[in-house]
């Protein structure tokens, strides 16, 4: 009986061995399939990789550019360039101005921020902004928008 | 790109054996210094550890925002904190040879402290209300410039440290002081040592009130990266962007402080009003002192819908230097308002919470309103307040959307 019982522990034992090292085998496929989703670590050769970013950089989708996430439009490009250097395109795509608006912005940046002379390509730039981030009309005190209703009780 | 690339391969490698608790052969590739944070410049919930529903508005430099719900506690805690930073937040950093050196025209001379020497001093303890200048300036029209704000860029933590007050008493302070000056070691974007990403300060008074800390813990903890480890002034009640982080450097000065983002249209409201859209000369610009006073419904979030038509609300108030003296609910759009209990702070410059219970007469689309009033009888407004060009300090009554079914 005693003996039964021994083994059968020493069978348990091996059994819950193996599940536990299966388990932590598996988390560390899981932790790491998140770390790195693409097994990026295990490839060979990054200069595949390398051409594959560099394609990116003038991805368009849907008319957003996706690198940055500014719309696609003329001299989008120079905005990239001269424009994302410093600074996210984040702060670009969530402010809104007229032309004068847009103009002060950049004027404020080269007295202050160390923008660089933009030559020709302010107006384009300028043009870019106004066209694609102009200001809308908001009036007093908007409407709430994007609710977003759940059930509470 | 290839450099990237690599790091992050090694990131990731590195935080498997992290993962795992134990030494990992690929490890040994990793450069030394190399900081064992993967996702350097990517995820700013992991770099941060803040809340899932923290929202990003710029990655470069790094400003998020809460949502109203996500501040229902009463101490904010770091997960929930809003981010501001005017330049790259510093890394590596060094806290057994962090200094601090107070100097300037109106000190009586040049001292410099360690962390150790500085927690030599006694240690004062105050849940302080910190807001952005800017917080709301999403709603203004015409649009102003700069991060689009909504509701989030408020806290109320526990900060601990040295009182500003000992410090200035210790190295002493001139006859003509005026102002208090800071500088951190955050860079500025352009990557030019020669600029500072921002470095404004106090008048003297508030240098010396009680409240006033250079904090080395929040919420009991050392102060999280974000938030200015590992020395942070902490002035409740004012722009956040008086509380400057990562300090090394106070300078006491014998006239208002001149460092980045003190002067031109920076925190800034014009001294007379004007109308919207304006264009207003730098010298007719003011400094922002006490932010005015605000209230937030943290809680049912927005978009409740409701079987019965009884509700609990609650939230908290706030109001610059002063105490907030009552706060009042609508449920029909500011035509009547109910009066809500209200909470005295914890202590002077902490924000004070408020409760009601309400009732909805039938079904239908509500708008639950907020609208505190501080002790001297100053009210939010129920639409938005002055305009100004950069956009600060719209303390508009919050709202939260509700339907009875």
């Amino acid at each position: 009986m005693d003996k039964r019982l021994l083994k059968l522990t020493q069978r348990l034992y091996r059994i819950t061995l193996g599940i536990l090292s299966l388990t932590l085998l598996l988390a560390v496929a899981v932790a790491y399939i998140q770390i790195d989703p693409t097994l990026s670590a295990f490839e060979k050769e990054p200069e595949i990789a390398e051409a594959a970013t560099e394609v990116d950089d003038n991805l368009v989708e849907n008319g957003i550019h996706v690198k940055t996430g500014l719309k696609d439009g003329e001299s989008l490009m120079l905005v990239v360039q001269n424009c994302t250097a410093c600074h996210s395109a984040k702060i670009i795509i969530q402010n809104r101005a007229d032309k004068e608006g847009w103009k002060d912005i950049i004027q404020w940046m080269q007295e202050t921020q160390n923008l660089w002379e933009l030559g020709d390509n302010e107006e384009k730039i300028i043009d870019y902004l106004v066209t694609n981030y102009p200001p809308q009309k908001k009036g007093r005190r908007a409407s709430l928008t994007n609710i977003d209703w759940y059930e509470l009780n | 790109m290839t450099n990237r690339r690599n790091f992050l391969k090694k990131g990731a490698l590195a935080s498997l054996s992290t993962i795992l608790g134990a030494e990992i052969v690929f490890a040994k590739n990793i450069p030394d210094g190399m900081t064992p944070i993967i996702f350097q410049d990517d995820d700013f919930y992991t770099k941060f550890n803040k809340h899932k529903d923290m929202i990003v508005l710029n990655d470069r430099p790094w400003n998020a925002e809460a949502q109203a719900h996500l501040l229902d506690d009463t101490v904010t805690p770091a997960s929930k904190m809003f981010v501001r930073n005017n330049g790259l937040i510093p890394e590596n950093i060094d806290v057994s040879n962090w200094t601090l050196t107070i100097e300037g025209e109106s000190a009586k001379q040049s001292k410099t402290y360690s962390l150790a020497d500085l927690k030599r001093f006694p240690k004062h303890t105050y849940q302080l209300t910190l807001e952005c200048g800017g917080n709301g300036r999403s709603e203004f029209n015409p649009p102003a410039k700069g991060n689009q704000w909504t509701i989030g860029a408020v806290s109320c933590a526990t900060w601990s440290g040295v009182r500003l007050k000992d410090l200035l008493n210790d190295v002493g302070i001139k006859s003509d002081a005026v102002y208090i000056g800071y500088y951190g070691a955050d860079k500025h974007l352009s990557g030019s040592p020669d600029k500072q990403a921002i470095s404004r300060g106090m008048p003297i008074a508030k240098a010396m009130q009680d409240e006033t800390l250079l904090a080395y813990q929040m919420n009991g903890e050392a102060i999280p990266l974000a938030h200015g480890h590992p020395l942070r002034l902490v002035a409740g009640g004012w722009p956040a962007s008086v509380s400057g982080k990562w300090i090394t450097r106070l300078v006491i000065r014998n006239q208002v402080h001149d460092g980045a983002k003190m002067g031109g249209q920076s925190y800034r409201v014009p001294c007379d009003t004007v109308e919207p859209g304006a264009k207003v000369s730098d010298d007719q610009m003011c400094i922002i002192e006490s932010m005015p006073v605000k209230s937030l419904i943290t809680y049912p979030k927005s978009g409740a819908l409701l079987d019965q038509k009884t509700l609990d609300i609650r939230g908290h108030a706030w109001a610059g230097e002063l105490k907030v003296k009552s706060v009042d609910y609508s449920i029909d759009f500011g035509a009547t308002w109910k009066p809500c209990k209200i909470q005295d702070p914890v202590n002077r410059l902490a924000w004070q919470q408020w409760s009601a219970r309400v009732t909805f007469p039938k079904k239908g689309y509500y708008e639950v309103w907020a609208r505190a009033t501080d002790e001297q009888g100053n009210m939010q407004p129920m639409v938005i307040p002055g305009w100004n060009p950069k956009g600060y300090l719209n303390n508009a009554c919050h709202r939260i959307a509700v339907k009875v079914k």
